[in-house]
């Protein structure tokens, strides 16, 4: 890693005001608003004896990674090889995919960012328990970005940043309603929560609300990630274009 | 030795041919041009000489490497400027070149080229607020900024307003006066006279002429150049068959005719018998401008 482009990267992406409240500020942000309400906060047994917002709390963090891999970062991507940023880098003894690296690792130290600061307020401001299996919830988060920020590099790869930005959008709402956005997983139909489970939000947030209660999340769940995480990176190699 | 070669290229995009054949040779501390119309092939050319393209056949060597072949310590000896340059649009002037900087072993000091290109006013104005002249002189910089052996530049000064092409060609001499190889791609004819040690004019995907300024005028155009308007449309057949008359343009009605030192009173006696009369005539001395036109002027 070009750590002149990583900081160069990092200056460039705090300069960005839609950038900083997207990656960073938006989930806690909804966390907040959903928080104020008191019937929320309170425990409720068809939900396992979960408040409402404690099921929140994994899926602002899923949220936030959805709007990152799926949107800012394939826009950024699209827009650097429009743009001939690539290009121009390719004169040069630095690589390109030294760039995409750096913008990647930026958007990841973001997120990890974002996520921290959910946690963190779910924990002070409504008292949500800190995940109870640690392990396991850093694993699925970094499960989830690896799946995520393929399908997200897969976006890059096919189109310009304007379609990116459409079809980031088109994909980002089927995805982030089997995570329970609207609906909590937990309180679905049969049906869609069968289905939630094989799209890769819908497994990751239920991973992580299993690791957040301190359990071993489900092997399906793991599996159904993996096998995204596999389709996504082998489908953004093959199909990325540098020009 | 020289050093770029370039053998044979050949390049097609699809069915078309865009380079055919194009072989030239470039001499260590030369500016060497390369100018023809919009869509002759120069910039394609230029293009596989710095590895941003593959040839279709043919070979080129840059400093003893291909390009293709070999190409990472070409990167760091060949600097590039792309016809449109290419940068983040809230990265400052001098964030780039510092950026640019850090990709080379022994970069120039940025305040000085900063400096050098009169952009020091604007140093911390971001890219996107730059004005094009401004855009132009970055990227020129961000080609020289890692001390190349070989600064490839593609269309210079376009628009930079007449004074900032002025400055830019007398550092574009002072570069070559540390020693560096210059390639430059250019469509504007004074640059060219005024800069190149040599030039190769592409026509049609193809090396049309290659020699120095003076040489490629006086030899297709030794003498004069008349340009006129006649008051109906000239028999150019007639004109061109002139012994004293090397090459008719008609550009929107305006007729530019080359020829020796006799084209004069035997253009105006042609005219005469086809029963024409000259309008607004001017005579000169031929230029590059007006070799480039003959070279160019067919089809190859």
């Amino acid at each position: 890693m070009n750590t002149h482009l990583l900081r160069s990267e990092f200056r460039l992406y705090f300069r960005d005001i839609a950038a900083i409240i997207f990656g960073l500020l938006l989930s806690p942000l909804i966390l907040i608003i959903l928080g104020a309400i008191p019937s929320f906060r309170e425990a409720k047994p068809e939900l396992g004896g979960q408040s409402v917002i404690a099921l929140y709390v994994p899926t602002m963090i899923i949220m936030a990674i959805a709007m990152v891999a799926i949107s800012t970062m394939p826009v950024q991507l699209a827009l650097y090889r429009e743009r001939g940023i690539l290009r121009r880098l390719s004169t040069t003894p630095v690589r390109p995919k030294d760039l995409l690296l750096a913008q990647a690792a930026v958007q990841f130290a973001v997120l990890l960012m974002g996520s921290l600061a959910v946690l963190l307020l779910g924990w002070v401001a409504f008292g949500v328990a800190l995940p109870g299996n640690p392990a396991a919830f850093a694993l699925i988060y970094i499960l989830c970005v690896a799946a995520m920020f393929g399908i997200g590099l897969m976006l890059a790869s096919v189109s310009g940043s304007k379609t990116a930005q459409g079809i980031g959008s088109a994909v980002f709402f089927p995805l982030m309603f089997f995570a329970g956005l609207w609906v909590p997983v937990k309180v679905m139909p049969e049906a869609l929560r069968t289905i939630s489970s094989f799209t890769p939000l819908g497994a990751g947030v239920q991973a992580l609300q299993d690791s957040a209660i301190g359990q071993w999340p489900q092997l399906l769940h793991i599996g159904v990630l993996l096998v995204w995480t596999a389709l996504a990176w082998i489908g953004a190699i093959r199909m990325f274009r540098w020009s | 030795m020289a050093i770029i070669e370039v053998s044979n290229l050949t390049k097609r995009y699809g069915e078309r041919i865009v380079v055919e054949d194009v072989t030239f040779a470039v001499e260590p501390g030369e500016i060497f041009g390369v100018i023809g119309r919009n869509g002759a092939g120069k910039t394609t050319t230029v293009e596989c000489i710095s590895g941003l393209r593959t040839p279709d056949s043919g070979t080129i060597r840059v400093l003893g490497n291909d390009p293709q072949h070999d190409p990472a310590p070409l990167r760091r000896l060949v600097g590039v400027q792309l016809q449109e340059s290419a940068l983040q649009d809230k990265i400052t002037v001098r964030e780039a070149v510092d950026l640019f900087a850090s990709f080379y072993p022994d970069p120039a000091r940025p305040a000085q080229l900063i400096d050098e290109l009169g952009l020091a006013a604007s140093a911390k104005t971001q890219y996107a607020k730059l004005s094009g002249g401004q855009k132009q002189r970055l990227s020129i910089a961000l080609a020289l900024v890692g001390n190349p052996k070989i600064a490839i530049l593609d269309e210079l000064t376009t628009g930079l307003d007449p004074q900032a092409r002025r400055d830019t060609w007398q550092l574009i001499s002072q570069v070559r006066d540390r020693g560096v190889t210059i390639l430059l791609v250019t469509h504007f004819m004074d640059e060219a006279e005024r800069l190149c040690d040599r030039i190769a004019v592409i026509h049609g995907g193809r090396v049309a002429a290659l020699d120095t300024p003076a040489n490629l005028t006086a030899q297709v155009a030794a003498g004069q150049v008349l340009r006129f308007r006649t008051s109906s449309p000239a028999d150019l057949a007639a004109l061109r068959s002139l012994p004293s008359v090397t090459s008719v343009e008609d550009q929107d009605q305006e007729l530019t005719v080359a020829g020796t030192q006799e084209a004069l009173p035997q253009v105006i006696t042609e005219l005469s018998r086809q029963q024409l009369v000259p309008l607004n005539l001017r005579v000169d001395q031929a230029n590059l401008d007006d070799a480039f036109i003959v070279l160019t002027g067919e089809r190859a």
